[in-house]
């Protein structure tokens, strides 16, 4: 079943007393918009945990294997067998020989037949030329908190040592102090639009879109860590439009989902918000899927 | 040649300079190549070639940075090919011993008004111009150039006028990297939208596009970039590569 509707889509997820996504420069603290002070996850991050979920879910199988992968992803097979593809249906109609293009061709093909996140999200492969390349047809975008966030800091003791050394100088008291940053509360809204064009290009189906909405509806169910804190998905609305090239233009479907702080005071609780879904104003020819929320 | 213009807007952009692409650094403004992607991934054609000819900033730049952990491989076509041929093998690649921390340092929150044209082409000859974009071909050239026939302006001035007042697409247009996804709408009178920040700059040279007539190797195309009361004139530059 190949994909013949355009998809773009609203997920909210909160984060409670954790740090949704670390920011490699600022020593781990949570990623902040310097200027407006409303928090970041960055698309990467949020593809990693679709990656880790599908893995998860298939048990790194072909044709759900995933690509790449966290070690942490226990994988207990390392040499997976592989169905073999008959080359016939590949070539169709293409009997011109391009330069170096067919080995590079029909290995991006058996690539996206047997790899969930190649086909889902694309991929680059070597060998130089340009055709090496497979666009996926999700696209996410930096998912950005609705309001200003607060990054606390948090001095934590571990009553061990890690060396002699430090026993020693400490006299036996054996304590090391370590850090940890949390955001008490936010709530994020991160964009998303699937291309049924690209779809057909790398053979990402219904039965894929169907997975990719699970994932992004229980992943953080799944990536529980100290760092963490609480993660939720509370929101997944999908907008369905009834053609392949879109019934209305996407910046405008997704400002009908509105997130509101109900008080002055600082949220700290997913019910300090309200979430509006303006139904009504919804265009003709696209429909709203309400996934989560 | 009619022209269409686009409003496009977004949180992010950055538009890659090639000589710091491993660490990225955006250019002050949209680079014409970024222009026509847009147009392309609104309306696209083997017959039609985007021609972008002017580029309004519409907000002061602001830019921020930000570092992410990226993979520092590609798949390996070898490896694939030894595993497909052998039916089994393990091609998983580990992070935790590809990782590369990237820095970039990207715009954010602009707004810009593209201009831009097609002219059509040979269609036979153009999949070698956008190898990205295309994969279908016909072989025969009569048949092509039957094909062709169908090709006219009119045709696709439409279409792209349809499409973009309805905001359909076949992608997300993008403003350089694919997660910094663009808002776009069909300007249908520039009189009466705002004008252009009123920002004289040199941005110095700047990509134009690329040149894929050799597939094997597209070369970059740059041009003497120079934003006059936030217009980036591109009808008469000169484009060298």
């Amino acid at each position: 079943m190949t994909l013949t509707n355009r998809y773009d889509f609203v997920l909210l997820f909160d984060v409670k007393d954790g740090n949704p996504n670390g920011d490699p420069d600022a020593g781990n603290l949570p990623r902040v918009d310097a200027e407006t002070g409303r928090g970041l996850v960055t698309d990467v991050c949020l593809k990693r945990k679709v990656r880790n979920f599908v893995g998860l879910v298939k048990g790194e199988q072909p044709p759900f294997e995933i690509y790449v992968k966290e070690k942490a992803v226990l994988n207990n097979q390392n040499k997976r067998a592989y169905v073999g593809i008959g080359k016939s249906e590949l070539l169709e109609g293409d009997d011109k020989k391009r330069k170096g293009g067919d080995a590079v061709d029909e290995a991006r093909q058996w690539m996206c037949r047997n790899f969930y996140d190649v086909r889902a999200f694309g991929a680059v492969m070597s060998l130089g030329i340009n055709c090496g390349q497979v666009r996926g047809p999700i696209q996410l975008t930096f998912a950005r908190s609705v309001d200003p966030v607060v990054a606390l800091e948090h001095s934590i003791t571990r009553m061990a040592v890690a060396t002699e050394a430090e026993a020693e100088k400490q006299g036996g008291d054996n304590r090391t102090m370590g850090r940890k940053f949390t955001v008490p509360y936010g709530l994020y809204a991160a964009h998303g639009f699937v291309s049924s064009f690209l779809a057909k290009q790398t053979g990402f189906d219904e039965n894929d879109l169907e997975l990719l909405w699970q994932a992004l509806a229980q992943m953080f169910e799944h990536d529980r860590s100290a760092a963490r804190g609480e993660m939720t998905t509370r929101g997944l609305y999908v907008f369905k439009h009834d053609s392949e090239l879109g019934n209305a233009p996407a910046h405008k479907l997704f400002e009908l989902i509105q997130a509101k702080k109900n008080s002055d005071e600082p949220a700290r609780d997913f019910a300090d918000y309200t979430i509006s879904v303006k139904e009504a104003d919804i265009p003709a020819g696209v429909s709203l899927q309400r996934k989560v929320g | 040649m009619k022209t269409f213009c686009l409003e496009v807007t977004g949180d992010f952009a950055c538009f890659t300079r090639p000589e710091m692409k491993v660490e990225r650094v955006s250019y002050d403004v949209m680079t014409p190549s970024a222009a026509r992607a847009v147009f392309e991934a609104i309306l696209w054609k083997p017959a039609i070639r985007w021609q972008v000819t002017k580029i309004e900033v519409l907000k002061p730049i602001k830019w921020i940075t930000l570092r992410r952990n990226e993979v520092g491989a590609v798949i390996s076509s070898r490896n694939v090919q030894t595993t497909m041929n052998s039916g089994s093998g393990d091609l998983g690649l580990y992070i935790e011993d590809e990782r590369q921390q990237r820095a970039g340092l990207f715009l954010r929150d602009v707004a810009y008004r593209i201009h831009a044209g097609f002219e059509l082409c040979d269609a036979a000859k153009h999949k070698s111009n956008f190898p990205h974009l295309s994969k279908h071909r016909i072989n025969d050239t009569d048949e092509q150039r039957a094909a062709d026939e169908a090709n006219s302006p009119a045709k696709f001035l439409n279409m792209f006028e349809r499409r973009a007042s309805k905001g359909q697409c076949v992608n997300q247009p993008y403003l350089g990297c694919r997660e910094f996804a663009a808002n776009f709408r069909l300007v249908k009178d520039v009189a009466t939208e705002p004008a252009p920040i009123a920002a004289t700059l040199d941005l110095g040279w700047m990509l134009h596009d690329m040149d894929y007539s050799n597939l094997a190797t597209p070369s970059p195309r740059f041009f003497r970039a120079e934003l006059k009361n936030g217009v980036l004139d591109l009808s008469n530059v000169e484009v060298r590569g």
